[in-house]
């Protein structure tokens, strides 16, 4: 089933966290306020990304980074119109006008700034099309989303949102099983990240840090949509087993009562 | 008598009611109420305002009650009371309507942080065309891969057992390991 949805409920933020852990194959399309944008990914990296009139062209790329002059441009949409991206792209390299580094660059930078404009999009809807792959004749990337991801998380706001994505701040952090490794963090983060531990709750790193909680939510936050940390219990954390929970305090007792439920439940 | 209780929670409209009444062998004495707000009455016509209410005999000793919380966030004062002394816990989630798993996340974390008991998370509606991936549903709830994630018809009684047995499962291997 594809996956689908309206932007208001699920953000652009979302969207990418999910791929990216999910390691997903396809094209994000988003319908919104006034024009279509096609994210192409390729197991949960950044491929491809086009959006409005914009063909997504080398050329034209090239051209809106000031590669390219106007003329030059013109010259090559109505000479070259046949060929494909990488040969125009191996043409280019080959007359020693750009270098490969320049154009992957060049093509990275337009697709992620793709991905900014989305990030200020909150109304319109997405849908995300397994089978649709980035176009052959394009030339693809392959860029790690978590920056992206940060990036986008940062630019939450909300206080109630939040609140809602991180109720508490006595639950602790760890680190998930992703590498930390080529995430640009600003230095209130990695401040946040350096005490990280599943015996410190989110609580006493906000204090430690001097932080309020809208502060440390909204690191955390971040954190939390790249996938790069999760909220578990705090070690060593006594949390009284309320007496009301089972009728007796004997362990066997509680164990033949579980069983007990378990053979009622299963006859039903 | 002996009685012990299990939670079940979630977002609005995500099959709470549905799901204890379904095997609950009273009708599930409800607080339910007509609507007020036009959005929310869009998705259905009434809501429970206190709490669902359902129960199942196991023997002459021993019964199980069934708490379903209110779904609207005004009336989530009644999270914590419902959550004291609960053997675990059940988060449903609508699996057609991704717009409330931001919430169901919100939920799940709260009642993670009032009690250490174990729980599992059901992803309703299955049957559904449009009902999301539970793959997708996993990553779009951040549960981590230990997390119990099961698939639910909340009308369906054997979708509903098997989440309760589940849990159940995972109550008895907590105590079983000494938790």
């Amino acid at each position: 089933m594809a996956l689908r949805g309206n932007l208001r409920d699920f953000t652009i933020t979302q969207l990418l966290n999910l791929v990216n852990l999910a390691q997903k194959t396809g094209t994000l399309v988003v319908d919104g306020p006034s024009e279509q944008a096609y994210i192409s990914f390729r197991e949960g990296k950044l491929a491809y990304a086009r959006v409005g009139q914009d063909d997504g062209s080398l050329a034209m790329v090239l051209h809106k980074a000031n590669k390219l002059t106007a003329n030059q441009y013109r010259a090559i949409v109505e000479r070259t119109g046949k060929i494909s991206d990488k040969e125009l792209g191996l043409l280019l390299i080959n007359a020693g006008y750009l270098s490969q580094e320049e154009i992957l660059m060049n093509l990275q930078s337009y697709f992620t700034e793709i991905i900014r404009r989305l990030f200020t999009w909150v109304e319109g809807f997405f849908r995300f099309e397994g089978d649709m792959l980035p176009p052959e004749d394009r030339i693809n990337v392959r860029l790690d989303l978590e920056n992206i991801i940060i990036e986008g998380a940062r630019q939450l706001r909300e206080w109630e949102q939040l609140q809602d994505e991180i109720p508490s701040l006595e639950m602790a952090l760890k680190f998930t099983d992703r590498p930390l490794k080529n995430v640009s963090l600003s230095v209130e983060e990695w401040r946040v990240v350096s005490y990280i531990n599943p015996k410190n709750t989110m609580k006493q790193i906000a204090q430690t840090n001097k932080m309020n909680d809208l502060e440390i939510r909204r690191i955390v936050y971040g954190l939390l949509q790249a996938g790069l940390v999760e909220i578990v219990r705090p070690e060593g954390m006594v949390i009284p087993v309320s007496p009301k929970t089972f009728p007796t305090q004997n362990k066997e007792e509680q164990k033949s009562l579980v069983n007990r439920l378990i053979g009622r439940i299963r006859s039903l | 008598m002996q009685t012990v209780k299990m939670v079940v929670t979630g977002p609005f409209s995500a099959g709470k009611t549905e799901f204890i009444q379904s095997v609950s062998e009273i009708d599930v004495v409800s607080t339910e109420r007509k609507i007020s707000s036009a959005a929310e009455r869009s998705v259905k016509e009434s809501t429970t305002v206190a709490m669902d209410f359902g129960r199942i005999t196991v023997d002459e000793d021993l019964v199980l009650y069934l708490f379903g919380t209110p779904g609207q966030k005004r009336f989530d004062f009644m999270w914590e009371i419902l959550s004291e002394g609960m053997l675990g816990f059940i988060v449903m989630v609508d699996s057609t309507r991704p717009e409330t798993f931001r919430e169901a996340r919100s939920i799940l974390e709260t009642f993670r942080a009032y009690a250490p008991t174990p729980y599992v998370v059901a992803a309703n509606k299955q049957d559904r065309e449009d009902a999301w991936d539970l793959e997708d549903m996993r990553h779009a709830l951040r549960l981590d891969s230990k997390v119990k994630f099961l698939p639910c018809v909340a009308t369906d009684k054997a979708t509903v057992k098997s989440v309760l047995l589940e849990l159940l499962y995972s109550i008895l291997a907590e105590m079983e390991s000494g938790g």
